[in-house]
């Protein structure tokens, strides 16, 4: 009796610890790179331009490629996915198609960034001759996106009630018009939570940006610029060595602006759910 | 259920037939969707094929068996054989997921059987949050921190297994935690009322009930979170070392499939590249037999429930 | 006014004893100064219109309750002349005692074998001898062994509703309870289980004491000896034991005029 005592205790002590390690971890992680990366911060280190061997000064053209390449991904992705969700949600019949397209959203999913990354620079940089630039990045990017988007968008459509399909047949509303007007309006601020989440994965992908973005320093005004993304500027001033304070800059802005999207898209979704 | 339309002038009386136009349009509609949903099988497709192409050759001109199990990797002598990387790659993967999972699972179990909903409103957005840290962020942290300790711990240079365990640990620990609380807190809560009533304890609800009940669901979590460990690059290729030999203890350098695919990139030609390519089909081939093998679990399992 | 434990009819050993007992969820009084005994080998059913409490009140025998966050009774309840929220009493102690049987069918996902072993294994018993003697004894007394014996490692969820709920029936037997509670244990299967369960109850008092809980005032009638009745009078209100008597003085000759109302179907 005792013993099956003491064992439920210690047992359930290792669950605390496991969790709280799991905090302290994350804690650790994110204290760590804010407290080194605070001091870094300024208007000059975020809005001038690399100096010297590109370790001096400040980071802004890598800033502004991270953004350009995820917004343009998100421009691709979102229109596609949703769509296919709502083919998957709402008019698939279940059968081989669907669980052949299941399991390559999936794969997808899972396939490593690298892999990624080199598939891009075969078929978009080199096959299809963009070279170097934002939109081979972005095109990347976004088979990586792809399976987060399209999974969080049928997510958000299975879970409006049924109800609500049924007052707009009720009306006389084509399929379309049900999906179009009651469903994917329901189902919004899911997805959109959805697009923010992947848009935050896109922000700090490395591997796949390396071999379709480039790696000069470059400010893109067109697409078809090439540039360095932050991950990647983190990862050659980590391993040269050279100014590990702009690392850490950089590495507190990347984290901000990941944390950033990630925050906003709880808020977005708890403030949703309360309205 | 008839769908009308105004385009049809029939009188007042009997139904209107569906219009073609409205019919058209939302038979092309559908094929649309179609399309769209379609562009994930083709992504496959053309991850397939465009990394197969460029690697495809290097299997043929070295052999498969050379290349699969020579135990030499020497582009610069043209000497081809990736089991330092295979092995460089498993090693890796066994070691994060020894120390991950336990980490993962009672986390998992942590969140669904013991947090109050404060305490889970805090511990699970922190768990999400580990999982949207960039691996760079990840690989900067190991190779400024951990590098130092393990390599005081280790009298080495801290480059190798044991830090690419710790930080990998952490990495897959997401992954693992947050499907394996979903495989939990998918049990219906009579099981565990069932329990409590036969006079268990917490824990022997937990591990002779709830963690038998979520099995599937737990095996699933860590084979991703395996695949996961095998594809990571950036935060393996920032403190592993990047050896590409076997190393003596696991305190050594060595390398990976993914961190040597890195490394190599920027200066390999010519059938070095075309290795890096073919390294990068066998990755895609383990991601793709791991979601495969989920499936096929997940299958079993209803087979055996209706059973 | 709450009912006060006047002596039943025939005085046979009481097995639980509940005096005054008020039982709160957070701000919510649910159950207000409740008196009764319940009789050993023998049926008390507990009837009332939904929400009255009368789940809640046969939760506090086993302390059920105290896995709700912010749960917590105040009175008496005592098991034997030992009062079950003593600090020293362990709660898992207790639900061996006093088993449970619940509205759901909720037998483990795994083999009707170790569903029935699951009890005796928690107390230690590992000898595959022992076990098997255990599952069929409790199989047998739950009138489940005949249709089961051939399929013993089977998934417990591939039975039938009904055989599920004797399933769970054998499981709790299997570690020789004292009291078993049943909490609606009718309502959520076929009417020729109900039949089968309601049969097994009449077996089983010979020797366990039986409380079962149930809206269906028939089934009242038919398995227990002792009857009482719980009321919530207004919606937020505390719910209290109007009447408690032998059943069959209970739907003849009813003291009260709530109970009256109730069982002539006047309202709930």
């Amino acid at each position: 009796m005792i013993n099956k005592n003491i064992t439920n205790a210690v047992a359930l002590t290792l669950l605390w610890i496991a969790a709280v390690s799991t905090v302290a971890i994350l804690s650790t992680v994110i204290l760590y790179v804010v407290l080194n990366g605070i001091g870094e911060l300024s208007p000059k280190f975020i809005f001038t331009w690399p100096e010297g061997v590109a370790a001096e000064g400040g980071i802004w053209p890598t800033i502004v490629s991270t953004m350009y390449v995820t917004a343009l991904a998100m421009l691709i992705v979102t229109p596609i996915a949703i769509l296919a969700a709502v083919y998957l949600a709402e008019y698939a019949v279940q059968g081989r198609l669907v669980a052949i397209i299941r399991f390559a959203a999936d794969t997808l999913a899972s396939v490593p960034s690298i892999v990624m990354g080199l598939f891009g620079l075969a078929l978009f940089v080199e096959a299809a001759g963009i070279g170097f630039s934002m939109l081979s990045a972005a095109l990347a990017l976004s088979f990586l996106m792809l399976p987060i988007v399209m999974r969080a968008t049928e997510e958000a459509i299975r879970s409006v009630p049924k109800y609500i399909r049924w007052g707009s047949y009720g009306l006389g509303a084509t399929k379309w018009q049900t999906v179009s007007r009651s469903v994917l309006p329901a189902a919004m601020p899911r997805i959109i939570t959805g697009i923010i989440l992947s848009t935050g994965r896109a922000v700090g992908e490395t591997a796949v940006v390396i071999y379709t973005m480039g790696q000069a320093i470059n400010l893109p005004l067109s697409p078809l610029d090439s540039g360095r993304p932050m991950t990647v500027h983190l990862y050659l001033l980590a391993m040269e060595g050279i100014n590990l304070p702009a690392a850490y800059g950089t590495a507190l802005l990347l984290m901000i602006l990941i944390l950033g999207f990630n925050l906003g898209a709880r808020y977005f979704l708890h403030r949703n759910r309360k309205a | 259920m008839s769908e009308v339309t105004s385009a049809s002038t029939n009188s007042s009386r009997g139904l209107r037939l569906v219009s073609r136009l409205t019919y058209y349009k939302e038979m092309a509609l559908k094929n649309l969707f179609l399309v769209c949903a379609g562009v994930a099988v083709a992504g496959v497709f053309l991850i397939f094929a465009f990394v197969g192409i460029r690697g495809w050759p290097i299997f043929v001109e070295v052999g498969p068996w050379a290349f699969l199990a020579g135990r030499e990797w020497n582009p610069t002598d043209g000497v081809f054989g990736i089991l330092p990387l295979v092995y460089g790659s498993v090693v890796v993967m066994l070691g994060a997921l020894a120390i991950g999972t336990p980490l993962a699972v009672g986390a998992a179990v942590f969140l669904s059987e013991i947090a109050t909903p404060r305490i889970r409103g805090l511990v699970r957005p922190a768990v999400e949050l580990l999982a949207g840290i960039p691996s760079v962020i990840y690989g900067f942290f190991g190779l400024i921190i951990l590098r130092p300790i393990v390599a005081n711990l280790t009298d080495g240079l801290g480059f190798g297994a044991v830090t690419a365990w710790l930080i990998l640990a952490i990495m897959i620990v997401p992954t693992i935690a947050t499907l394996s609380e979903d495989a939990l807190r998918s049990i219906p809560p009579g099981i565990r009322e069932a329990s409590y009533a036969m006079g268990a304890t917490t824990w022997q609800t937990i591990y002779r009930v709830l963690v038998p009940a979520a099995k599937i669901g737990i095996i699933d979590a860590v084979i991703l979170g395996m695949g996961r460990a095998i594809g990571e690059t950036m935060a393996v290729l920032m403190v592993v070392g990047n050896a590409p030999v076997f190393p003596e203890t696991i305190a050594d350098p060595i390398a990976t499939l993914t961190t040597q695919i890195v490394m190599d990139m920027p200066y390999a030609t010519g059938d070095h590249r075309t290795a890096l390519f073919g390294m990068a089909i066998i990755l895609f081939l383990v991601s793709m037999g791991l979601v495969a093998l989920v499936r096929l679990i997940s299958r079993f399992q209803t087979s055996m429930e209706s059973g | 006014m709450p009912y006060s434990a006047a002596p039943l009819p025939d005085s046979g050993p009481n097995k639980i004893e509940v005096t005054g007992l008020d039982f709160y969820y957070g701000d919510f009084h649910a159950l207000t100064d409740i008196t009764v005994v319940i009789r050993e080998k023998a049926v008390t059913a507990f009837i009332g219109p939904s929400g009255c409490g009368k789940s809640t009140f046969i939760r506090c025998f086993n302390r059920m309750n105290d896995l709700i966050p912010g749960a917590r009774a105040e009175g008496l309840i005592a098991l034997d002349g030992q009062d079950v929220y003593a600090p020293d009493v362990d709660p898992v102690d207790l639900r061996r005692r006093i088993g449970m049987i619940f509205q759901q069918p909720n037998p483990f996902p795994m083999s009707i074998y170790d569903n029935v072993a699951f009890g005796p294994r928690l107390q230690g018993v590992k000898k595959k001898v022992e076990l098997d003697e255990v599952v069929q004894t409790s199989l047998e007394r739950a009138n489940l062994w005949k249709e089961t014996k051939d399929i013993l490692g089977r998934n417990g969820l591939a039975l039938s509703g009904g055989q599920q709920q004797r399933l769970c029936i054998a499981r709790v037997l299997a570690v020789e309870p004292e009291v078993m509670l049943m909490d609606e244990p009718c309502s959520a299967i076929d009417p020729t289980s109900v039949q089968k369960i309601e049969d097994l109850m009449a077996e089983l008092k010979d020797r366990i004491t039986i409380v079962i809980v149930t809206h269906n005032m028939q089934q009242a009638a038919r398995v227990s000896d002792f009857t009482a009745f719980f009321l919530q009078e207004e919606a937020g209100e505390a719910a209290v034991l109007v009447e408690y008597d032998r059943t069959a003085h209970i739907f003849t000759s009813p003291t009260d005029r709530r109970t009256e109302d109730y069982i002539t179907g006047r309202f709930g």
